[in-house]
């Protein structure tokens, strides 16, 4: 009884010896790539974050109204926030390559899906910088073209384009990303068609007379003291 | 006759000395047309959209004042028309010199009058227009070229000699014009840009951005193969980087009394796009001639015939309370647009004289030219968009140019004249700020 115990112990033993054997090349393996992929990443974070100085991503950031948003959550500025992400997803990726070496049934499937979805996850972020870009930019025109032909609340007008823009980019960064499919939709058909009724309800409620004014000015020729005054040639 | 402006492919070949890089530009069609004509010595140019009520009148004048003082010239009229839908076009290729020789039979032209019209658009663009008059100019190699405005309505046969001559006789590349006009008239011109112009590149041009205005053959030549022709300067035109290109390119220049300039009535809307056309275009310049300008120093005067400006007193009414009220909205609707382009210290000068009243307002000469030097330095780091730097100025402009016509509502000739003379020594004195702030990281 005493010898079988021992015996099975030892074979027990043994099996676990040669099952560690097996498996230590691959944790090895496992650790060299990581340190290779930490090394390379690191790499990669100094030319990003070099790049993104060059063409001077904080600006445009900082145009695009992101780097407020970063300031605001206490976050890095953005090029060091993208380099540091270029880091970690990179590094990220190189672990899980290490750890599909490991031959771990079930999870080679997982890490694959994984390096499908970087490309979405890009293409999102991506869509979403273009949209706070094409909203700074268009409700500063706005503001500006507003303030120019003296229309009254144009800092109004400017917000409503920001919105609108940013709720069409957050909706199409989200639709790429697959997440909530059809939360995001109708959200979106929610928001959008709520902007739009409020705005046609705030102008027809509280600018009536502006309504009233502008297609005066448009369709009918009076004769006012201000419009009888001189607007002075610039030029 | 008018043509669409094309960039099809030539159909037939031209003949080898009239190549160039410009005639992919033109259509088939116009540059036929302008074969067909062959050299001459003076290229009319006539920009026009929908000026069918005051060209015949301009036509009359450029027919006469070629028929009096260059009658042995070989001359041509070409219109650049920016699709119009008055007949502009058909009524400048009609007129014939013969309708002049009927008005004034003892006058006799030794050479046919061409008159050409190519048509572009939908929109008028200054740029193009002007880039389609000095192509032609180049390929027919006119000598001297006189640009029109087809709403002169004070043009006179005399103004083609004032401006032609210095180029045909005195070997002058460039000629603009100098006006008496209203001393609240041009009050971009007068308030900045004659003076930042003045104090930049260092010559007393009064009207560095003119409707009417000469050049010579070899001007036109460099600048239409040395300027960059992009969809913004076709929009925002580039008469102002003609005049400042040839300052800087070392050609002679000089100006020409031309009598009154006529009073053209605007709308609030239309400062903007003469912003852009002017100070957009001097940004632009003071990118390319940096080397230029931040080493000179003092100003010169120009050579001129007649007076250099000349100023009237008539009365005139003006929406002074307006200029405030935009001037007031605008600062402090814009605060966010300002962050970016102005110092600390100028936004809250600017923000302070907002809070007063019409009656205390003052926008001082040195905290305007301080804003103008800081504008130039945004537009140059590119802070934001480049057009919005220029959109944002209009405001600022109205609040200069209601302290100007609140400090002259009674001034005399002379004291307006000493008024705007203390704002060019002010741009002057302030240049050192501008070379400071220019390379500066915001």
């Amino acid at each position: 009884m005493g010898e079988m115990i021992v015996s099975e112990l030892t074979q027990a033993a043994h099996e676990f010896a040669r099952g560690f054997a097996r498996f230590l090349p691959r944790l090895i393996v496992l650790v060299i790539i990581a340190l290779v992929g930490w090394f390379f990443a690191y790499i990669l974070e100094l030319v990003v974050r070099s790049i993104l100085r060059l063409i001077k991503f904080d600006r445009l950031s900082e145009n695009a109204g992101a780097s407020q948003l970063l300031a605001k959550a206490t976050l890095p500025p953005s090029s060091e926030l993208l380099s540091r992400f270029v880091f970690w997803v990179t590094w990220l990726g190189f672990i899980l390559i290490g750890v599909n070496a490991l031959g771990i049934f079930g999870l080679q499937e997982q890490i694959a899906n994984f390096f499908l979805f970087l490309p979405r996850l890009f293409v999102a972020i991506f869509l979403l910088f273009i949209g706070l870009l094409a909203a700074s930019f268009f409700s500063r025109a706005v503001l500006l073209a507003a303030v120019n032909a003296n229309l009254p609340s144009p800092r109004l007008l400017s917000i409503a384009i920001r919105a609108i823009i940013v709720i069409f980019a957050l909706s199409m960064a989200f639709e790429e990303l697959g997440v909530a499919h059809q939360t995001m939709l109708v959200a979106f058909g929610i928001a959008f068609g709520a902007t739009m009724l409020g705005l046609a309800i705030a102008f027809g409620m509280g600018g009536k007379e502006l309504a009233q004014q502008f297609l005066e000015r448009r369709f009918v020729h009076r004769n006012t003291e201000g419009e009888n005054e001189d607007e002075l040639s610039p030029l | 006759m008018s043509h669409e402006v094309s960039t099809q492919e030539r159909s037939a070949p031209l003949p080898g000395d009239l190549k160039s890089v410009e005639e992919t530009f033109l259509s088939d069609e116009f540059l036929r047309q302008l074969i067909s004509v062959g050299e001459i010595d003076i290229l009319v140019g006539l920009p026009t959209h929908n000026d069918a009520k005051t060209i015949g009148s301009v036509i009359a004048a450029i027919q006469d004042g070629i028929l009096q003082w260059f009658p042995r010239e070989r001359a041509a009229i070409i219109n650049t028309d920016a699709g119009s839908r008055d007949g502009t076009p058909e009524l400048v290729v009609s007129a014939s010199i013969n309708d002049l020789r009927r008005r004034a039979s003892n006058r006799h032209a030794l050479r046919t009058l061409h008159s050409i019209s190519t048509q572009y658009g939908p929109s008028v663009e200054q740029g193009t227009a002007l880039r389609t008059i000095l192509a032609a100019a180049e390929l027919l190699r006119a000598r001297a070229c006189v640009v029109l405005s087809p709403q002169s309505t004070t043009i006179k046969p005399e103004w083609l000699p004032a401006l032609l001559s210095p180029i045909y006789k005195d070997d002058f590349d460039l000629v603009l014009p100098t006006y008496a006009r209203h001393k609240f008239e041009g009050l971009l011109i007068t308030n900045l840009l004659y003076p930042m112009t003045r104090a930049l590149y260092g010559l007393r041009i009064h009207e560095p951005y003119a409707q009417e205005f000469a050049f010579s053959g070899r001007l036109g030549s460099v600048f239409v193969s040395q300027n960059s022709w992009s969809e913004d300067a076709a929009r925002a035109g580039s008469q102002v980087r003609l005049v400042l290109g040839a300052i800087a390119g070392g050609f002679r220049v000089s100006q020409s009394f031309l009598g009154t300039k006529p009073h053209v009535e605007r709308h609030a809307a239309d400062l903007v796009p003469a912003l852009r056309q002017t100070i957009g275009n001097l940004f632009l310049s003071m990118e390319s001639h940096f080397s230029f300008w931040s080493t000179k120093t003092g100003c010169q005067p120009v050579p001129s015939t007649g007076p250099e400006q000349e100023f009237t007193l008539d009365t005139l009414r003006v929406n002074r309370k307006r200029l405030h009220e935009m001037f007031c909205s605008g600062v402090s609707q814009l605060e966010s647009v300002f962050q970016s382009i102005l110092s600390a210290d100028t936004l809250r000068e600017l923000q302070n004289l907002a809070r007063l009243g019409e009656n205390d307002f003052r926008y001082p000469a040195e905290l305007w030219v301080r804003t103008v030097y800081e504008f130039a330095a945004a537009h140059h780091q590119a802070v934001i968009s480049r057009d919005h730097i220029v959109q944002a100025l209009a405001p600022l402009f109205r609040g200069r140019a209601f302290t100007f016509l609140t400090e002259n509502r009674y001034s005399s000739t002379s004291e307006v004249e000493g008024s705007i003379e203390s704002l060019c020594l002010e741009f002057e004195r302030l240049k050192p700020y501008l070379l400071e702030i220019w390379n500066a990281k915001k």
